[in-house]
């Protein structure tokens, strides 16, 4: 086994090569080179002209996609990174062993590229740190999604060092966070309820401005309940697309055990997606909100339930009966758009919808193609990750976790 | 700490604990306001839509020309102005709108911060930029802003606005009802101070609300029998009277409940989760490494009594097979000797009475004969 | 703890800072409790 390790070519020890040769070498990294090229022109404009330069947002308008995507879905499909290991390290469920560390990786780049969308997204980024170390609002929803994220981001980074410590050979250290599993994963779990909810809880303040049939006292609860739900998808979702992109870099375990996770979350999905359908039911009727169905909203807020959380449901649950991973993958985009739908619902459709549409807002093409940046930075540091360090396979030297 | 307030503090955290939201141990009405805050009243029937209380409040706050939508700012006595629906900008921090009432009438309504007793950018801000001055301006620090815009989102009157243009120094931007500049003076704000027609009147909150209802009660029919902003997300510092129904003059329709009530309770569930997360997730990993073990338990009890069983099973057939294999051993012992017996007997007869050759009745006798004598 | 509170929202500002520091020390409080209560339940003891 050792004389192993020491070749040059294992794929365990694999040391860091730059060749810029390799950006032109397929479509793939064409497409992806135009892209950062297109995201550094938006990063100059934006700290020359400010965000009036690169956003459409005005007086009316605050937030933009920039908070309903890149913020509020970012938050919202890392949540597999919880989901998991709480269901293995915790629940015991050993069946999902082979998705923690994926979910890992990916839930701790999803969130380190929050932040990094956040510095664009606010008018001065080097003041971040003011609600944290300096001037703290604590009667502040935002205030506690702050330091939730920071702490939580924190939590993810430990979580997922020990892949880059096994990479790198660093025994010592990687035994020590080995030890820290279970409290870090039980403060994940803590962390990410008290921030998905708090995400919804922004909301509460402004009752006004908001749509009745998303505005109700339990929208922490929607998020949070829709947070988990939103995850397992996106655990079977990125799992499908790493078996495409990412074959290579997988091992026996992994493959094998792909099904198992899939129809796991699959079940899994399928009941919270049925218990939020309820608790989203009961909201209705305790707010009285019935008349508002009647509407053009009321009619894409049937759709939002219907077609988005009670279709997924049954195709996951369906899928789960009749062992069919492919109704499942179906389910799990589904579902994924749904969560992203609704998130948009929340902060752009309801959020304002007394304005008239002369006053309403779309997009400008740099806030849509700064958040297509951070998705191609999130998905090219996930597939550079996971060539070199044990993600998608199991290192050697390591006792299996 | 004497014990009895502890206790009591105990007490009262125990039932705040216990109950969804934290303000309703202490219920809005307890928290009154500073009694000496001072605010504005407005006055829809007086005013008269003249727009200098819009260039008071520019030269007060040394604003230039404001340009908002991009165009060339008109003079503030371009009353054509007043037929365009405006909002606050970052240039602009009180704009006059007029509406063109039920009754006929034309109305005209300023529209600025309102300066509430329960601020919801206060509320809403992470880094405490947003403060409710006990003289009762709600005031902002720029050092402190960090951009978020959240204060935005929150105000339900949409009064902050932002400078988007500035690439390093972005700042929110509102009515201070001129506290640093001239109420610490002993001044007037400045649209108060020009406004030719005393349709702005500043005072303390609680003798304004005595003013306006006056006002209403001396003038019957004339105003309409609201002052908008007494009770409105727990209260206003800027008040307004109107001749037509507030919600005319684009006055939002507003509950009573505060920003902070609003979102006490998402707020305390937080600290909730906190507490018993960590209980029933421990209590979760626990139940399951129990039945872990459990089954590796009952997995080793189970192979170790296969094993005996198997055990005691090969011993039994061993017996059995041991004891059967004696009993023929025996069997075989016997019939052993009695062949030998016979055999020796035969071979005893055969010496000593050796068969003649006689007729068949002779041999007969003597077979009967040795017969006898074995 | 005994001046006047004029707002909810200054009342809140004092109460929810108390409230998060409480936080943090009761999570790492909890963990530390619960590896005490836990302690001899392995087969290495510890104390």
């Amino acid at each position: 086994m050792s004389a192993e390790n020491k070749t040059a070519d294992n794929i365990h020890n694999r040391k860091i090569v730059i060749n810029p040769g390799r950006l032109f070498s397929s479509p793939g990294n064409v497409l992806t080179a135009v892209i950062l090229a297109m995201g550094l022109f938006i990063t100059v404009m934006r700290f020359t002209k400010g965000l009036g330069g690169v956003t459409n947002l005005d007086d009316n308008y605050p937030w933009g996609i920039w908070i309903s995507f890149d913020l509020l879905c970012g938050v919202v499909l890392a949540a597999g990174g919880y989901a998991t290991t709480s269901a293995y390290y915790l629940f015991g469920l050993k069946s999902f062993n082979t998705a923690v560390r994926p979910a890992v990786t990916s839930a701790f780049l999803g969130y380190a590229f929050v932040v990094f969308a956040l510095h664009y997204d606010v008018g001065q980024p080097w003041r971040l740190v003011y609600p944290i170390f300096y001037s703290p609002g604590a009667t502040s929803v935002l205030y506690e999604v702050g330091l939730c994220v920071f702490l939580y981001v924190s939590v993810l980074a430990v979580e997922w060092s020990v892949a880059a410590f096994e990479w790198l050979g660093w025994k010592s250290i990687r035994a020590v966070i080995v030890r820290l599993t279970i409290p870090l994963t039980v403060l994940g779990v803590i962390l990410s309820t008290m921030h998905q909810s708090s995400l919804g809880a922004l909301y509460l303040i402004a009752p006004s401005k908001m749509h009745p049939l998303w505005y109700s006292s339990f929208i922490p609860v929607f998020f949070f309940i829709s947070s988990m739900f939103a995850g397992m998808s996106m655990v079977i979702f990125e799992g499908a697309l790493a078996h495409k992109g990412l074959h290579a870099e997988m091992d026996e375990h992994h493959l094998r055990d792909a099904d198992k996770v899939v129809l796991g979350f699959g079940k899994a999905a399928s009941i919270v997606m049925m218990g939020y359908f309820f608790i989203k039911l009961f909201g209705l009727a305790m707010d009285n909100n019935w008349k508002y169905l009647a509407s053009g909203y009321g009619l894409w807020y049937l759709v939002e339930i219907f077609g988005f959380v009670l279709l997924p449901s049954f195709m996951y649950a369906i899928g789960a009966r009749e062992k069919k991973t492919g109704l499942i993958r179906l389910a799990a985009c589904i579902t994924v758009i749904g969560v992203v739908v609704n998130r948009f619902n929340v902060s752009l459709v309801a959020f304002n919808w007394q304005l008239p549409p002369a006053e309403k807002y779309f997009p400008h093409w740099m806030e849509i193609g700064l958040s297509i940046f951070v998705v191609t930075l999130i998905v090219t540091a996930y597939r550079v990750i996971c060539y070199y360090m044990p993600v998608l396979r199991e290192h050697p030297d390591y006792e299996a976790h | 700490m004497k014990r009895r307030t502890f206790l009591s503090f105990l007490g009262v955290s125990g039932v705040a604990a216990v109950l969804p939201t934290e303000g309703k141990a202490a219920p809005v009405k307890d928290f009154a306001g500073h009694p000496d805050a001072v605010g504005v009243l407005h006055d829809s029937v007086r005013c008269i839509g003249c727009r200098k209380c819009e260039a008071g409040c520019q030269r007060a706050n040394n604003l230039p020309m404001p340009a908002q939508f991009k165009k060339p700012a008109k003079p503030f006595d371009d009353l054509s102005e007043l037929d365009k629906k405006r909002r606050t900008h970052f240039q602009q921090y009180t704009v006059v709108n007029k509406y063109e009432s039920s009754k006929g009438k034309t109305v005209f309504k300023k529209f600025q911060c309102n300066h509430c007793q329960e601020p919801a950018c206060a509320s809403a801000c992470f880094v405490k930029a947003f403060v409710k001055t006990k003289e009762g301006p709600v005031i902002y620090k720029p050092n402190l802003c960090v951009g978020c815009r959240y204060c935005m989102i929150a105000c339900p009157f949409y009064v902050p606005t932002y400078d988007y243009d500035s690439a390093l120094n972005p700042l929110v931007y509102k009515c201070t009802m001129c506290y640093d500049t001239r109420l610490k003076k002993g001044l007037l704000p400045g649209c108060v101070e020009i406004c030719p027609k005393d349709a702005l009147t500043f005072g303390k909150r609680s003798d304004l609300i005595k003013v306006a209802r006056k006002r209403i009660m001396d003038n019957p029919g004339l105003y309409v029998d609201e002052i908008y902003g007494e009770t409105e997300m727990g209260g206003a510092n800027w008040l307004y009277i109107s001749p037509v129904a507030h919600k005319e003059l684009d006055q939002p329709e507003l509950g009573k409940t505060s920003a902070p009530e609003l979102t006490s309770g998402a707020l305390g569930s937080v600290a909730m989760v906190a507490g018993i997360w960590p209980v029933l997730l421990g209590g979760a990993y626990f139940i399951s490494k129990r039945r872990e073990k459990q089954a590796a338990e009952e997995r080793d009890a189970a192979v170790r009594a296969a094993v005996a069983e198997t055990r005691e099973e090969a011993e039994t057939r061993l017996n059995t097979a041991l004891d059967k294999a004696a009993k023929e051993k025996d069997a075989e012992v016997a019939r052993e000797v009695k062949k030998t017996r016979e055999e020796t007997a035969r071979e005893i007869e055969a010496k000593y009475n050796p068969p003649e050759p006689e007729p068949e009745e002779a041999d007969a006798e003597t077979e009967k004969n040795t017969e006898e004598d074995a | 703890m005994d001046n006047v509170f004029y707002s909810l929202h200054d009342f809140m500002v004092c109460t929810k800072s108390l409230t998060y520091i409480l936080m943090g020390l009761g999570v790492l409080g909890l963990l530390g409790y619960w590896i005490f209560l836990t302690g001899r339940d392995d087969n290495i003891r510890k104390f």
